[in-house]
């Protein structure tokens, strides 16, 4: 099976794979479903876990055991419990209107996974992804109705970022759009906000305890302690064992901002990341700045930022990136891919230094994922 | 046992193995739909959310009455009617 990138789509799963250095795209599975995410299981490369839905109907997991070539449904998807009693207020209980994010646990937890959903909440399976069950630590903590208000973004709550410590399989951080990011340290019994320093710039509070905006947290894979977040209001890092964010998209160039989605890390040097920016000014058009599409990479962990456009459209390409569109392979370069909401996929092997179109046409990207090649 | 014909959208026709009708059980709605899940895993969870409410573009008919819930009565040889609401885009 040649390296992979799995496209999930508004309107169906793409795959681009890799032979001889060119790519080609198969597909579509699933076609005319919603797919928020597809990720390939690092401690098992055959198999894979795909978030899905439909336009008419309700949330799912798909799991392949077989590279991606067959898909079988979730006997128990994501769901939370059925309410015993009416909820007081006029609440209504939770159900799982969207499976967004799918991570695989940790390295010594074969067949644990975790998803995250809209409204937020937090699910997980320990059977390679084939029946879930809610994580009532945080999903019934005392403070997550204050956590998990209801604010949704355009998409819904979203709980989209699920982080596993790759030393501490106890060691979880979850973040919510809208809702602020979260820690565990006992996998899952018990969580706190941590979002000091990282702003609001809706809401009457400018730094709260919780009720952040981020848009996508990742932590790197070899210095866990580094975290990085693009949030609604700013690009942020933050080191652990400290507690205080530093917002580092300051020194992004004025005019374009620190507003976006997606966020990616280099697989060995946790000081190199890149962004997309987008349109976060007025009425937030969600576009490229002023119609010209730019990655911005840091290499010194946010101090200075360098636009990478080379390759991209000089004008009039109103696309962006979505928060799970964004991703990297495990090469030199490192290899960078983005999916657009116009359709595109574009790469590059230079680390973001020249991209290339891969894919045209396609429906709205919604996730896009490498997988690596397997003997 | 009550026995009802069920006829079923296209979208969850993949469950049924293409069928556009099949056979139902049970007296009231959530009977019907407890049983169409033992025959087809999951179909139910696709149109009733965790806390058995309807989702938001099916609609489910008993003849030619809409059921607002999955409470409602299902006589012996009634046809009961998934639809998925126009929606979309």
């Amino acid at each position: 099976m040649a390296d992979t990138l799995w496209i999930g789509t508004r309107k169906g799963l793409f795959a681009l794979r890799r032979s001889g250095g060119r790519w080609r795209l198969t597909g579509p599975q699933m076609l005319g479903h919603i797919i928020h995410h597809v990720v390939q299981d690092p401690r098992d490369p055959r198999r894979l876990v795909m978030a899905a839905k439909t336009g008419h109907l309700g949330p799912t997991v798909y799991t392949s055991g077989d590279r991606g070539k067959t898909w079988v449904e979730a006997r128990k998807p994501p769901a939370f419990p059925k309410a015993a009693e009416p909820l007081p207020d006029g609440r209504k209980a939770k159900a799982v209107d969207v499976v967004f994010h799918v991570t695989p646990g940790h390295q010594t937890e074969p067949g644990v996974w975790y998803a995250g959903t809209a409204p937020a909440g937090l699910f997980r399976s320990e059977d390679h992804g084939v029946s879930w069950s809610p994580v009532s630590g945080f999903n019934d903590h005392p403070d997550n109705p204050k956590w998990a208000a209801g604010f949704a973004s355009p998409a819904g709550e979203l709980l989209h970022s699920i982080l596993v410590d790759p030393r501490d399989a106890k060691h979880l951080y979850i973040s919510i759009s809208v809702g602020g990011s979260f820690e565990s340290t006992d996998g899952g019994r018990d969580w706190a906000p941590i979002n000091n320093r990282v702003m609001v710039q809706f809401g009457p509070e400018s730094y709260p305890e919780y009720g952040q905006d981020p848009h996508c947290m990742t932590l790197h894979p070899k210095f866990p302690d580094r975290l990085y977040q693009q949030n609604h209001c700013g690009i942020y890092r933050l080191d652990r064992p400290g507690r205080d964010w530093v917002r580092i998209g300051d020194n992004m160039p004025k005019k374009i901002g620190d507003i976006g989605f997606p966020i990616v890390l280099h697989p060995d040097n946790p000081d190199v990341a890149w962004v997309f920016p987008m349109d976060g000014t007025t009425v937030w058009p969600r576009t490229s700045v002023d119609g010209k599409p730019a990655v911005y990479k840091t290499a010194n962990a946010g101090k200075s930022w360098q636009r990478q456009d080379a390759g991209f459209p000089g004008s009039q390409a109103w696309w962006t990136v979505l928060r799970q569109a964004m991703c990297r392979d495990e090469g030199k370069g490192p290899g960078l891919y983005l999916g657009t909401t116009a359709g595109e996929i574009w790469g590059s092997a230079s680390g973001g230094a020249r991209w290339k179109c891969l894919a045209r046409h396609l429906p709205q990207v919604y996730s896009l994922t490498f997988a690596r090649q397997m003997p | 046992m009550t026995r009802c014909r069920i006829r079923v959208a296209s979208p969850l026709r993949s469950y049924t193995r293409n069928a556009a009708e099949v056979t139902g059980r049970g007296s009231t709605l959530r009977e019907v739909l407890e049983n169409l899940d033992v025959d087809f895993p999951g179909i139910r969870f696709r149109m009733i959310d965790e806390q058995d409410r309807v989702r938001p573009h099916i609609r489910l008919f008993v003849g030619v009455d809409e059921a607002l819930n999955i409470d409602a009565t299902v006589s012996d040889g009634a046809t009961v009617h998934l639809i998925c609401a126009l929606s979309g885009g």
